[in-house]
């Protein structure tokens, strides 16, 4: 299923944060969405899965304009969004934030299976599954915020710097894991990261935003050998 | 046997504080409102249980439909009142307090409310067994089937809230929706809904709360009875002394409150009535702010 975007503007306030935004992401496809601090990436994310409300645009979702979706509504239409900065509920458990990603299915045994899913592809989490995730490392506590996405069956994914404020390692390891996905669950995937390099590599497409605004669109190994970018965005 | 008395009928009107706490914890979880309406609310409710109690004849009857009408009273509170409230005033500088402003306003509504239409009767409820004292060794105790009867009432319906909070996953929504509501809306949880239904059972504890604490006293019930004011301000107490955000807190918050003010009126002064709660928020206020089971930093803004 396509992603589609046209024309999309989001306003803070007074403050233009996304403007005139476009963009097509097919189906099957990881797209990086790559751009400084306030470039509206976070912003965008939080449009697509319907928690900010845009001033003007469409965005087209599986042929339907999904714009005035509640969030909670677009999770059942197979659109999971991974907030920025470990989103889990540090005072559920592993399981109960697993549990959290089926609980609008109603259907325990399904939810079951599911988990046995998430910890097949993460393991680390079965052997914390009933520890609160607050005593989880940063690494695991992204994990676990991947699993609750995945937990209920999305068609699209979309990712908030899963990077963040992870050691060089465990970054490697969660792109690795995000491609995988994207792979076997034949996800479509939009991740947003500052860690530009990281997430081109593991990308089919590239989009840079620069001040709420897409500066360079195209494939994601065009985008590492574009001088442009390559200065502004990949620092050599 | 004064220590055994005053031990147990401490726990006694304890239990009934930690009802009315956990209504308090329910609602400030849900919204993020202290709810000053709450004893209100609770008040209309046990009227409503008084009104069933007369047509119907049966206190075990009329115990279910005063939760089901507080219940039913915090919902539409909620839905009416709170939600447009919270939506409205969400910036400027009277956006954190105007929903418990409101809350306040509420409470003399209620309180008009049912003065104009049960101020003229002589409304009692009479509670399902006696409330003399058990007798041991030709002493006669304070401590009346009536209490024990209480007692274990609470305790079974907090068993029942905290199975169903901790193992289905009304209550996982519940808690999920109080935690992190963006992750929980970003889950597919409805969380307008999980408000109201956390309301809902504020209301109903409330309720079971008012019923209890009339019957556990005189029997009769006023808009402006003193119980009720005792109500309040205890459940409020009891809350803080929790923490406000934990509901095993809201029960120790209770029955710590309970004992207190019963061993203070036994062994200090009966005049301390209406001081010693306040004394004792005071002191949890200073020497420990964020309540005995609060979270030492602010969980979150």
């Amino acid at each position: 299923m396509t992603l589609t975007v046209s024309n999309l503007t989001v306003h803070h306030g007074a403050i233009c944060a996304v403007n005139q935004v476009s963009l097509t992401v097919p189906a099957g496809k990881l797209a990086a969405i790559i751009g400084s601090n306030g470039a509206g990436k976070t912003t965008l994310l939080r449009t697509l899965s319907g928690l900010k409300h845009p001033t003007q645009g469409e965005i087209s979702w599986n042929g339907e304009n999904i714009v005035g979706t509640k969030p909670e509504m677009l999770v059942r239409r197979g659109i999971s969004h991974v907030g920025e900065g470990k989103s889990v509920v540090p005072e559920l458990t592993v399981k109960e934030n697993l549990e959290l990603g089926a609980i609008w299915r109603r259907n325990n045994q399904e939810s079951k299976e599911s988990i046995e899913n998430v910890v097949s592809i993460f393991p680390r989490l079965g052997e914390r599954i009933n520890q609160r995730s607050d005593t989880l490392s940063g690494g695991e506590r992204q994990m676990l915020a991947i699993g609750r996405a995945i937990m209920s069956k999305p068609q699209l994914l979309l990712l908030d710097e899963p990077s963040l404020g992870l050691a060089p390692l465990v970054v490697e390891q969660i792109f690795q894991t995000i491609r995988d996905l994207t792979n076997s669950m034949n996800l479509t995937v939009l991740l947003v990261e500052q860690n530009a390099m990281g997430a081109l590599k593991i990308a089919d497409l590239g989009i840079v935003l620069n001040l709420g605004s897409v500066a360079v669109a195209g494939s994601a190994s065009a985008l590492i050998d574009d001088p442009a970018v390559r200065s502004a965005y990949l620092g050599y | 046997m004064d220590f055994l008395n005053t031990l147990l009928i401490g726990i006694t009107a304890g239990s009934i504080y930690s009802l009315m706490a956990i209504s308090m914890v329910l609602v400030w979880r849900s919204t993020r409102v202290v709810n000053f309406a709450q004893a209100g609310m609770a008040l209309l409710s046990t009227y409503f249980g008084f009104e069933a109690v007369t047509k119907l004849g049966s206190f075990w009857i009329a115990l279910p439909v005063a939760m089901l009408g507080g219940a039913l009273v915090a919902a539409l509170v909620e839905m009416i009142l709170i939600r447009l409230l919270v939506k409205h005033s969400s910036s400027g500088p009277i956006a954190g307090v105007a929903p418990i402003i409101a809350t306040l306003g509420l409470l003399g509504v209620i309180r008009a409310s049912a003065s104009m239409i049960w101020g003229g009767q002589d409304v009692r409820i009479v509670g399902p067994v006696s409330n003399d004292g058990f007798t041991i060794n030709g002493t006669t105790l304070v401590f009346s089937p009536l209490k024990l009867l209480i007692l274990v009432t609470v305790l079974v319906l907090m068993l029942i809230l905290s199975l169903v909070f901790q193992k289905t996953n009304i209550g996982l929504a519940l808690r999920a929706s109080a935690y992190s509501p963006e992750i929980a809306r970003l889950s597919g949880i409805k969380v307008d809904w999980v408000r109201t239904l956390g309301w809902a059972l504020a209301g109903a504890a409330g309720a079971v709360a008012g019923m209890f604490q009339t019957v556990n006293g005189n029997g009769t019930l006023s808009p402006d009875s003193i119980e009720f004011s005792l109500l309040l301000v205890s459940g409020f107490i009891a809350a803080v002394i929790g923490g406000l955000d934990s509901l095993i807190g809201a029960v120790i918050g209770g029955l710590v409150l309970g004992l207190m003010i019963s061993f203070v009126l036994m062994y200090i002064s009966s005049g301390l009535f209406f001081i010693a709660p306040f004394v004792i928020l005071l002191l949890v206020l200073f020497i420990r702010p964020q309540g005995i089971f609060g979270a030492k930093a602010a969980r979150r803004a």
